[in-house]
């Protein structure tokens, strides 16, 4: 018999392992570490949404729904959708409930794409971008963000990229992992450059509701989604979903609106590989656009206390941290102490119980700076700070 | 000032300079703010909410329901505010529905808070009846709920 390592498809054994995983097992293994390395809310989902999924199992809703999911809830989403990012879709036609964002990008890969054509997105981003693009044998084109420029998605750093097989821009703003949002200036350029070239523009609005503007990040600042920017709708798949603004992780749900062609082709996947999101948290997300905006905007202020509890905390310490825009995350610039990524977040975990993300794990972009999360309580951040306090000191 | 009057409601304890990490601002700002509040009055005060249970305190609380005649001049106010002035009373609120005023009353036992509500409440003149209910258990006051037992159940790194 074959050893079972040949049996692996090629094209999933090029796929790095995740430089997170890595790192997970460490901090694993390990007792009283206060994590800033998490990727969701420390929030339980408010508890009027549970009570809707709740109310649904009790009343026996435990079939199958439509394919592109219940109509009600595809309502529901088209109505949010025009609210918050004035673009409209038809929730018969148009809108497709899946199992996360991530399945979402995974069906816009695999129904969009033929192997070899190009996508370009921005580096550092979230870990599952690259793979996703790989895993539908195409070919991921990253462009680094820098720090000094906050992260920014420069257009003309895109435009170099473009090439005869480019055929999708790949965008999400607020970034995790930076915070990063991107100035409407830059966003109109990039929509001017899939115009011209005629590509499809991915926009993963994730993190769309948690954003820090105005008085010390306390108001809520103004979003603008590429996919409304003109000229831009009938080529733009809208990704968005409930995990972070809603602190539903766990029911992992997601949608995406685009053109009904788009839709139709991502639908043929969807309902192979996967048939249906729950139905208990399709229920419960009607009932989070129904009501839940108050408790959103709740959980919004308290991240951005943290925010600036964090970011003071980080220029007393003398860490370098631009102020990120939007999402839960601050990337802090750690070069100034001769260290990596890697060795500054082992270092930290180490001798302070401290777990932050190296910022590698989201592309070789994010070296020199670390992820650290600051959807955690109070208390906890609070000696997290003390300990990395103490830590840069000895540095 | 909305995003302080958020963080006081929460957590009243914090330091003007704690206070002002969290809301971006200097101790100093934030000491100016907290004066304009004292000086409108918008500060009531500052208290602990305690679980009686977790402290073995055996204080009793009830709800009374209080029917009063309203005053020509000044509705019910003048009674509301004498009778919110005695000090077994924590709470009294001008109410719609069936019932006047909800007047919360506390003492160390059934018999005193009885007492109260015999001897002192339904003896002035203009109050025309009382409904006393006695409280048995809590599970929320004050936004806080009783046991809350929501454990961080996150993995320690995801991406």
């Amino acid at each position: 018999m074959k050893p079972l390592e040949d049996r692996i498809a090629d094209h999933v054994k090029q796929i790095p392992r995740s430089g997170i995983r890595d790192f997970f097992e460490l901090v694993q293994g390990r007792d009283d570490v206060i994590s800033l390395g998490v990727g969701e809310p420390d929030f339980a989902a408010p508890w009027h949404i549970r009570e809707a999924a709740i109310f649904s199992l009790e009343k026996g809703q435990t079939s199958y729904t439509s394919n592109l999911g219940l109509l009600s809830l595809r309502e529901c989403i088209s109505d949010y959708v025009e609210g918050q990012f004035g673009v409209c879709y038809d929730a018969k036609s148009e809108v497709l409930v899946t199992v996360g964002v991530s399945e979402a990008l995974d069906l816009v890969c695999r129904a969009l794409l033929n192997p070899g054509d190009e996508v370009i997105y921005h580096e550092p981003c979230y870990v599952s971008y690259n793979p996703s693009i790989a895993l539908a044998y195409a070919v991921a084109v990253g462009v680094q963000t820098k720090v000094e420029d906050e992260f920014v998605l420069k257009a003309e750093d895109v435009a170099a990229k473009i090439t005869d097989k480019t055929r999708m821009i790949l965008l999400n703003f607020p970034t995790n992992p930076t915070g990063a949002v991107e100035p409407v200036e830059e966003l109109e350029k990039i929509a001017q450059l899939a115009i011209d070239h005629d590509l499809l523009v991915v926009t993963d609005e994730i993190y769309s509701e948690l954003l820090y503007g105005g008085d010390s990040g306390m108001d809520r600042g103004e979003h603008i989604s590429i996919a409304s920017l003109p000229g831009m709708k009938q080529r733009t798949i809208l990704l968005h979903g409930f995990s972070k603004a809603f602190a539903m992780t766990g029911f992992r749900l997601g949608y995406s609106c685009a053109p009904n062609e788009l839709t139709e082709a991502m639908m043929k996947i969807h309902q192979y590989s996967m048939l249906c999101a729950p139905i208990m948290s399709q229920n419960a997300a009607v009932e989070a656009l129904k009501n839940g905006a108050g408790e959103v905007e709740k959980m919004r202020r308290a991240y951005a206390r943290r925010r600036n509890l964090l970011l003071s905390r980080f220029e007393h310490m003398g860490v370098p941290c631009f102020s990120p825009g939007g999402a839960f995350y601050a990337f802090p610039d750690i070069r100034k102490f001769g260290l990596t990524s890697k060795e500054f977040a082992l270092r930290l975990l180490e001798e302070e119980n401290v777990a932050v993300v190296p910022g590698d794990a989201f592309g070789s972009a994010g070296e020199g700076c670390v992820r650290a999360c600051y959807a955690t309580a109070y208390d906890k951040l609070e000696i997290a700070l003390d300990r990395i306090a103490n830590f840069v000191k000895r540095l | 000032m909305d995003a302080l009057l958020e963080l006081l409601e929460k957590n009243a304890r914090l330091t003007t300079a704690e206070m002002g990490e969290r809301l971006g601002k200097t101790a100093t700002e934030v000491e100016a703010m907290l004066a304009k509040l004292d000086t409108d009055g918008a500060l009531l005060g500052f208290h602990a909410v305690i679980d009686r249970d977790k402290v073995g305190d055996v204080l009793v609380s009830a709800l009374i329901e209080v029917k009063l005649t309203p005053e020509r001049d000044g509705g019910f106010d003048r009674l509301a505010r004498r009778i919110a002035k005695f000090d077994q009373v924590t709470s009294c609120y001008l109410m719609s529905g069936g019932y006047d005023l909800a007047v919360i009353v506390e003492g160390p036992d059934l018999r005193e808070v009885a007492q109260f509500v015999s001897e002192k409440l339904s003896t002035l003149d203009g109050v025309v009846s009382t409904a006393t209910h006695f409280q048995l258990k809590v599970y929320k006051q004050s936004g806080f709920l009783a046991t809350d037992t929501h454990e961080d159940e996150r993995l320690p790194v995801t991406p």
